[in-house]
C-alpha cells in the first residue's frame, strides 16, 4: 500500500509540475508596460514555491515507498521533541517562505500600484454598478461635469449622475459602456462603484483592482498592443455576476481620435 | 360541420368582434363604443433631449441581432410633426366606472428592449412577461406603492405572471442589461391610450359628462385638459409638452 501510496504521489508531482512547466494554463500574452515586471515576479513564485512543493512531494513518495510497508516491528521514530516542534518548524518554513515572497513581490506591485500616475496620462472616470461597466471620458472642453449620485438614472444613460441641465461641463461628457484607449499612452482610471464591490479585471493588462463604494479608486497602466479583450468583474457581487463584463479596446492613436469625434457627435 | 358548431362559430365570432370594437385608444382597453370620442395628439414645444444609441457590446447576441440599425434610449421618442410617442393619455377624472380589466397583457424581452416601452394595465389585471432572448434576463420593477419585486428570467423559461394592485407609474428595468427600461402604468380607468410614433390617441365610448384627459411622459410629466361629452359626438383636443434638451 505504501508503494502505491508513493506512486501515485510521484505521479501527480510530475504530471502537476509538466502542466505549470508547459505553460498549460498561463496567463494570455501580456500587452501592458508594467506587465513583464509582474510576470518576472509570477515566475519567481511559480519556481520558489515550485520547488518547495516538488522536493516535498517527492520526499514524502521516498518516505512511503522505503518505510510504508515495513512490518519489522520496530517502533516508529518521532520527530525530535514530538509532533509540536514539527508543527512549529514547519510553520516557521512556510511562513518565512510567504514572507520572503511578499516582501520581494512588493516591490513589483509597489511599481504598479503605489507609483503616482504619468502627469500626462488620459484620465477616464469608471462606474461600476450591477451588472455592467460604464466608462467617461472628459469630451471636447476637457473637463469632467460634477457628479450628483441622487441623479443617477439608468433610463437615459446618466449612469454618472450628471447634471447637464445646469453644469455646462457635464453635456459634453461621453459616458460608453466600454473601454476606448489609445496604444502606448498612460491610461489614469478613477473607479468608482454605484452600490457594491466590484473588480476590474484584464489578465492582458495584468491589472486587477477592485472597486470599493465611496471611494475613488485610481489605477494608472499603459497598453502596448492594439486589440479587443475582455473586461470582468471578479468580486462575487450578486445574480447577474456572472455577466458583468465589459470591452477593451486598444486602439492606434488615430482610431483613438476618430472614435472620440464620433462619440462626441452622438452627444 | 353540424349546425350546433355553425351556431357556436358565429357565437365566438360575434364575442370576438364585439371585443375589437370596444377597444380605446391604440393600446387601450375594453369600453364599449357607444358614446362619445376623445382624441387627439401629443406634441412638444422647444428642444427635446437628444436620445443616444445604446451600445449592448456585453450581450453579443442582442449587438448581433441590432447591428444594422441601433436602438436608442425611448425616454422621449420624438416623430414627425413634433408628435411623442410612448405618452399615456388616460382619463384621469369623471370616470364614470370602469369594469374590472381580466385580459392578460403581454411584456416581452427581446433583443434586450421591453416592447412595449410603456405598457398600461388596470389594477389586478393578469400581466404575462417573457423572456425571447436566448440568455437571462432579470426584471425589476421599482415600484414604490405597490410591492417591489426582481426575478431573474433564463432562457426558455416560462412566463412570469404578475399584476399590480395599485394605480401607479412604475419604472422597470433590468438588473443584468441596464439599458434596458420601460414602464408599467397602472390606470384604474379602463379609457386609456399609448400614443404612437404621430402621437395620435383616442379614448371612446365615453358617456356624456365633464372629463379630465391626462396625458403622462416619462420624462416631462403631465399636462391635462378638461373636456366635456355631451353626446356621442368627437371631441378633438391637443397635449402640448414644453420640452428641454437637458
Amino acid at each position: 500500500m505504501g508503494k502505491l501510496f508513493a506512486v501515485v504521489v510521484t505521479i501527480i508531482t510530475l504530471v502537476a509540475t509538466a502542466i505549470f512547466v508547459a505553460h498549460v494554463w498561463w496567463p494570455p500574452t501580456d500587452i501592458s508596460v508594467h506587465g513583464p515586471a509582474i510576470d518576472h515576479q509570477l515566475r519567481e513564485t511559480m519556481v520558489s514555491a515550485g520547488i518547495l512543493f516538488v522536493v516535498s512531494q517527492l520526499a514524502l513518495a521516498l518516505f512511503a515507498w522505503q518505510y510504508g510497508d515495513r512490518k519489522d516491528g520496530r517502533p516508529i521514530k518521532l520527530f525530535p521533541g514530538g509532533a509540536t516542534p514539527m508543527v512549529v518548524l514547519a510553520i516557521v518554513l512556510v511562513g518565512a517562505e510567504i514572507l520572503a515572497l511578499t516582501f520581494v513581490g512588493s516591490k513589483v506591485w509597489a511599481s504598479v500600484f503605489q507609483s503616482p500616475p504619468d502627469p500626462n496620462s488620459l484620465v477616464i472616470d469608471v462606474q461600476a454598478e450591477q451588472f455592467a461597466f460604464y466608462f467617461r471620458y472628459p469630451g471636447p472642453d476637457g473637463s469632467f461635469g460634477a457628479t450628483h449620485p441622487e441623479l443617477i438614472n439608468e433610463a437615459n444613460e446618466n449612469y454618472f449622475g450628471l447634471d447637464p441641465a445646469h453644469d455646462v461641463d457635464a453635456r459634453d461628457d461621453i459616458v460608453v459602456p466600454s473601454l476606448a484607449i489609445p496604444v502606448n499612452r498612460p491610461v489614469l482610471l478613477r473607479m468608482h462603484a454605484k452600490d457594491v464591490n466590484h473588480s476590474f479585471y484584464v489578465p492582458e493588462l495584468r491589472i486587477q483592482q477592485d472597486f470599493v463604494p465611496g471611494l475613488v479608486i485610481p489605477l494608472h497602466f499603459t497598453a502596448t498592443r492594439t486589440g479587443k479583450y475582455e473586461i470582468v468583474c471578479t468580486q462575487l457581487c450578486g445574480l447577474g455576476h456572472y455577466n458583468m463584463r465589459a470591452y477593451l479596446e486598444v486602439m492606434s492613436p488615430e482610431q483613438f481620435d476618430q472614435w472620440l469625434k464620433e462619440k462626441v457627435a452622438q452627444q | 360541420m353540424r349546425i350546433r358548431d355553425l351556431l357556436l362559430l358565429g357565437g365566438v365570432a360575434l364575442l370576438g368582434t364585439a371585443m375589437m370594437a370596444g377597444r380605446g385608444g391604440r393600446g387601450g382597453r375594453g369600453a364599449p363604443a357607444a358614446g362619445g370620442t376623445i382624441s387627439g395628439k401629443v406634441t412638444f414645444t422647444g428642444t427635446p433631449p437628444k436620445m443616444k444609441p445604446i451600445d449592448m457590446a456585453k450581450e453579443p447576441f442582442c449587438a448581433k441581432e441590432h447591428a444594422a440599425a441601433p436602438v436608442f434610449t425611448e425616454n422621449v421618442v420624438t416623430g414627425p410633426g413634433n408628435s411623442l410617442r410612448w405618452v399615456a393619455v388616460y382619463i384621469s377624472a369623471g370616470d364614470q366606472g370602469s369594469s374590472p380589466a381580466t385580459e392578460t397583457v403581454r411584456l416581452d424581452q427581446k433583443n434586450c428592449q421591453y416592447i412595449p416601452h410603456v405598457l398600461v394595465v388596470q389594477p389586478n389585471q393578469p400581466l404575462d412577461i417573457y423572456n425571447d432572448d436566448p440568455h437571462s434576463h432579470n426584471i425589476h420593477p421599482l415600484a414604490k406603492v405597490n410591492p417591489e419585486w426582481n426575478k431573474s428570467q433564463p432562457a426558455g423559461a416560462p412566463p412570469i405572471h404578475a399584476k399590480w394592485e395599485l394605480p401607479e407609474f412604475i419604472p422597470v428595468k433590468c438588473n443584468v442589461h441596464p439599458w434596458m427600461h420601460g414602464w408599467h402604468v397602472v390606470l384604474t380607468t379602463s379609457h386609456y391610450a399609448v400614443t404612437g410614433e404621430d402621437g395620435a390617441f383616442s379614448l371612446q365610448g365615453l358617456p356624456p359628462g365633464k372629463y379630465t384627459v391626462t396625458a403622462w411622459q416619462e420624462q416631462f410629466g403631465t399636462q391635462s385638459q378638461d373636456v366635456t361629452i355631451t353626446g356621442t359626438e368627437t371631441k378633438t383636443i391637443n397635449l402640448v409638452f414644453k420640452a428641454t434638451p437637458y
